[in-house]
């Protein structure tokens, strides 16, 4: 039997939960359950960095679970956008667990309780989150999402304070709301195809009457619309997060409402293609922008606004998603990436700031720049970053965003890139404020000051820095700000990976191959490059500024070996990436 | 396909019960209402097995028709194991919102509360504080900590306005 490195996919899964149980077997050694968090996630780090270079070159590739055949069994498929959603959530799992150790570290307590459940609980979550990206069919994204968000309960009401039990059960409520939804939207589609298998669904689907997939289409959005706080459902979104501890919220912004848009793009493009609900998608896309910036600018608490950032950028990747064209798709993919990166950094920024100031709360803050230069840089760049400032990654991902809605070139895609443009400036403006008030303004200006803000002279303050801003916490931190500026060092092959993933995605047939084989994929392959073709505007890559983008192996083509000119490119790709991965 | 009458009546009065019971202030009667909507959704899973039929053994002389539809079924036990996990770890919440803060209703978030008075949008109706739960358990032994409390009711009401003094101080004790 052939050794393929692809097969080992599962255990992207499997090392977390091996390490959680290790790490709960060693509960009263602190040591040794560190040092097994660490491993276990440094080696999925490893693995899923070489499942990336391997997908990159191979394309998509299932994995029968215990040999079982597609439609029976149950399959785990790890194509170019799974690939890369799991390498850059693993990547931001470590740093903020290295933070939070660093954080333990600093504060000296033993606040754990009778038994330590941080570091198992993390891996299960890096586990859950896993599975949903790798999950083949719906029920097992649905465990995936299970095992997440249980982990996710664990760590927000974490030590059990009053605050974080308020926070905690309104989260627990919604979650456990959308989860049933979830559950009852495969129990429907269960009875109406008989399989919960994500690529049998994608061809057994079209089968069924208009209505009954609208249905179906529409239970689905609003279940994972609820996950991934888009406009009317996330209304939970900015009470829940921000009392949590700050490594806690950093994980929970940047990954798991990442995960509920990873679950919307993976049906929209695999089960539901077609731009019947697109009008409604958008609407809802310049809602979230909007309703999302105008909360974040009545926050005064900076964990408060940067949790409505975070709903307002999720109009953005809905947008993209809305675009059905494979540049607007690439411009989300690789913004979804960047996000993760940005919105965790801020928050992991915001716990320094809180730990430096004594508060969060940027009426109350003052001068920050003058004592600690090197925590102002880390706030500064992600900051500038988030509002989409050239040439940072956020601009980049936007414009490839605005790109595809000026391609679309309606009425409504002009709208949505009119409110992108009013939330970008909107962004700025709120990120702009935190930096004006608690950054440059003198400490003297603040009308309550914290009194740790208030030293006698520079040199006081700077002596107490070293104190509340340890090394092993700021480098967990400026490691993340480095990988969030190799985004836009990066973004020429990133954007070409995206645009394949893209291509992938559009295509379905990929997928379906690695899911079902070739043979079942053979007798339909007509009609979905048909009907791809049909709706997809630039699924061909002759228009403007897309000449460099070489074309990628596509199973449209007659003859796949046909196509050099794309694999060399992507090999032209593929040396940048370990690049990439020292630099990180 | 052949749906179960009963099995259907059944579902849709659990779900109902179950969304009117969610739509309550009182947490206990929000987890009773999770309760039964999880088990109407377990419902609705057997159901989309269709009729009824031999267990799927393979047997000689029997037609695929013959068989029962064992998915719904496998997917159905991992429903229930993961909604139990889901009220188990809801009711340690509530248990936990019970000790500390002596309430048993949803409260508003302060920050929201907040945003409400900078406006001006304060209505005394609705957004009033809840009052605590008078009950019999309050005078007795915290289970947190084992401390014997010996508080009277208005005293505890006022208390309750001034940030939930008794209950921070259980919250503390017990974590120590």
């Amino acid at each position: 039997m052939q050794f393929n490195v692809v097969d080992f996919v599962p255990l992207a899964v499997l090392i977390p939960f091996f390490g959680a149980a290790f790490a709960f077997a060693f509960y009263r050694n602190q040591a040794t359950q560190k040092a097994i968090t660490i491993g276990a996630l440094i080696i999925t780090v490893v693995l899923e960095i070489v499942l990336l270079s391997e997908v990159w070159h191979g394309g998509t590739h299932a994995v029968q679970l215990a040999g079982w055949p597609a439609p029976f069994g149950i399959s785990m498929v790890i194509d170019r956008f799974a690939a890369l959603m799991l390498v850059v959530s693993s990547i931001i799992t470590l740093a903020v667990l290295l933070y939070a150790v660093g954080q333990g570290a600093a504060e000296e307590r033993n606040d754990s309780g009778p038994v330590s459940i941080f570091y198992p609980t993390y891996l299960i979550l890096v586990a859950g989150v896993s599975n949903a990206f790798l999950a083949g069919d719906l029920f097992n994204l649905y465990v995936g999402f299970e095992i997440f968000l249980t982990a996710s309960y664990v760590l927000l009401t974490l030590g059990g304070g009053e605050a974080r039990i308020r926070a905690g059960v309104t989260y627990v409520v919604v979650s456990i709301l959308s989860s049933m939804l979830f559950l009852i939207t495969i129990g429907l589609m269960y009875a109406a195809t008989g399989t919960v298998n994500l690529a049998d669904l994608a061809l057994k689907l079209t089968e069924l009457d208009l209505g009954t997939q609208l249905m179906l289409h529409v239970m689905l959005l609003v279940a994972f619309g609820i996950k991934a706080a888009v406009f009317p459902l996330a209304f939970w979104l900015p009470d829940s997060y921000p009392t949590a501890p700050a490594p806690v919220t950093a994980v929970f912004a940047g990954l798991l409402t990442k995960v509920g848009i990873y679950a919307m793009i993976r049906t929209e493009t695999l089960l539901f293609p077609g731009e019947r609900i697109n009008t409604v998608l958008m609407v809802v896309a310049a809602l979230t922008m909007i309703v999302g910036i105008l909360g974040a600018l009545a926050q005064a608490d900076i964990k408060r606004m940067l949790s409505f950032t975070l709903i307002s950028h999720i109009g953005y990747l809905v947008f993209g998603l809305a675009l059905s064209s494979v540049i607007g798709m690439a411009a989300t993919i690789y913004y979804v990436a960047h996000h993760i990166t940005i919105q965790t950094t801020l928050f992991l920024v915001t716990g320094l700031i809180e730990r430096r100031a004594g508060t969060s709360n940027v009426d109350k803050l003052g001068g920050l720049a003058r004592i600690s230069p090197v925590l102002a840089i880390l706030f500064f760049l992600p900051a500038m970053n988030l509002a989409g400032i050239p040439p940072f990654s956020g601009f980049v991902g936007k414009l490839g965003i605005i790109q595809g809605g000026i391609a679309e070139n309606t009425w409504i895609t002009w709208t949505l890139v009119f409110a992108s443009v009013l939330t970008s400036l909107l962004t700025l403006l709120a990120v702009v404020r935190i930096w004006a008030r608690g950054f440059w303004r003198k400490a003297e200006d603040v009308e309550k000051p914290e009194r740790i803000l208030i030293q006698k002279t520079l040199a006081h303050a700077r002596a107490a820095n070293k104190r509340l801003l340890p090394s092993a916490m700021v480098a967990p931190t400026a490691l993340l700000v480095a990988m969030s500026l190799a985004f836009t060092v990066f973004a020429g092959p990133l954007m070409n990976f995206s645009r394949a993933a893209a291509q992938d995605m559009y295509e379905r047939t990929p997928y379906l191959e690695a899911v079902l084989g070739e043979e079942r994929v053979d007798g339909v392959r007509e009609e979905l490059v048909e009907f791809t073709t049909g709706y997809v505007v630039d699924l061909d890559t002759d228009d403007d500024g897309a000449a460099e983008f070489a074309p990628v192996r596509t199973s449209l083509q007659p003859e796949m070996e046909s196509d050099e000119g794309g694999s060399t490119s992507v090999d032209v790709d593929e040396q940048n990436d370990p690049a990439d991965g020292g630099d990180q | 396909m052949t749906i179960n009458l009963t099995l259907l009546i059944v579902m849709g009065a659990m779900l109902a019960i179950g969304i009117y019971l969610m739509l309550e202030r009182s947490l206990t009667r929000v987890l009773l209402g999770i309760i039964l909507i999880s088990n109407g959704v377990n419902l609705l899973i057997l159901q989309t097995a269709g009729r009824s039929g031999e267990s799927p053994i393979v047997r000689d002389g029997l037609g695929a028709e013959d068989y029962l539809d064992p998915l719904p079924q496998a997917l159905l036990l991992t429903a229930i194991v993961i909604a139990f996990a889901m009220v188990a770890i809801l009711l340690a919440l509530i248990y936990r919102s019970w000790v500390i803060a002596r309430q048993d209703e949803v409260t508003d978030d302060e920050e929201d509360r907040r945003v409400a008075t900078t406006i001006g949008a304060h209505d005394p109706e609705e957004d009033d504080e809840v009052g605590a739960e008078t009950s019999e358990f309050i005078d007795s032994v915290d289970p947190a900590t084992g401390a014997v409390r010996a508080v009277n009711p208005a005293e505890r009401n006022r208390d309750a306005d001034s940030d939930a003094a008794p209950g921070s101080g259980a919250h503390q004790a017990g974590e120590s």
